[in-house]
């Protein structure tokens, strides 16, 4: 696989650190195990971490879309930080602003979903 | 100045990240700025993944080609499947429009390839295959003189 992935577990909070590339190869696999993850957990708040994340195309947006939908049921929601730029284009391209929040990192993303 | 790669690989999603590279490893003499190899990075990946998952359902036995080229003004990305072909294609380039949304495809391929090139030419034909061609200018000099 073109990316690591590492996640951890906070509260109703699952955070995904991604380093790499995400593309349809990664989330046909990434979405089975996070999917797994949000039902066992219970989980309302995903959090995705792609300070590390140097790739993203349009299967990335459908596998976000995905989650959303997913976290949505339980009133949840998906925060996104650390941008870089590239990513951040394909972000406001595909209009996946309107359904999550962005945070400069971690920490503020903990925040914005602490205030819900 | 013009040079010219064809290269064909079974149509398998993990083969999109080798066309992502084989395309920037191609450009690498030209020296574009980085902003630029992430747009043409995108853009094929964007199309061969269209290739793979529409083109060709995930046929592990079918080939799909990806072809680049350039001269002294632009850059040409020629992606090509034998598989189902697209029934419409002016709908299947309208933003959000998939086949195949229910498996969480955004439906942004196509919209994505315009935004990142000058020129996206598609052609299909029912069970026969795509090609899609796309051409980026990186050279806006050259049009002056």
């Amino acid at each position: 696989m073109s990316v690591n992935i590492q996640m951890s577990i906070r509260k109703n909070m699952l955070f995904v650190r991604l380093n790499g590339e995400l593309d349809q190869a990664v989330t046909e696999k990434l979405k089975i195990r996070i999917s797994e993850l949000i039902d066992k957990y219970e989980i309302k708040y995903l959090i995705f971490n792609f300070e590390k994340l140097n790739f993203m195309d349009s299967s990335g947006v459908g596998f976000i879309i995905g989650r959303y939908s997913q976290v949505r049921r339980r009133n949840g929601r998906i925060v996104i930080c650390s941008m870089n730029r590239l990513i951040e284009r394909i972000f406001n391209l595909s209009g996946l602003k309107k359904i999550c929040s962005v945070a400069a990192n971690e920490t503020e993303a903990a925040k914005i979903v602490e205030v819900m | 100045m013009y040079n010219e790669i064809r290269t064909s690989f079974l149509a398998k999603v993990d083969n999109v990240m080798l066309a992502r590279t084989v395309g920037v490893g191609f450009l690498v003499g030209l020296d574009l700025p980085l902003n630029f190899l992430n747009e043409v990075k995108t853009v094929i990946s964007e199309a061969v993944t269209n290739a793979i998952v529409h083109g060709c359902l995930s046929n592990e036995n079918k080939y799909v080609q990806l072809n680049l080229s350039y001269d002294a003004k632009n850059i040409y990305i020629e992606v090509i499947d034998d598989g189902v072909g697209i029934e419409d294609v002016e709908k299947a380039r309208e933003p959000l429009f998939s086949t195949k949304l229910e498996e969480e495809r955004a439906g942004l391929g196509f919209t994505i390839m315009e935004v990142f090139t000058d020129k996206l030419e598609v052609k299909s034909k029912l069970n026969e295959g795509t090609k899609v061609l796309m051409v980026k200018k990186y050279n806006e000099q050259m049009e002056l003189s």
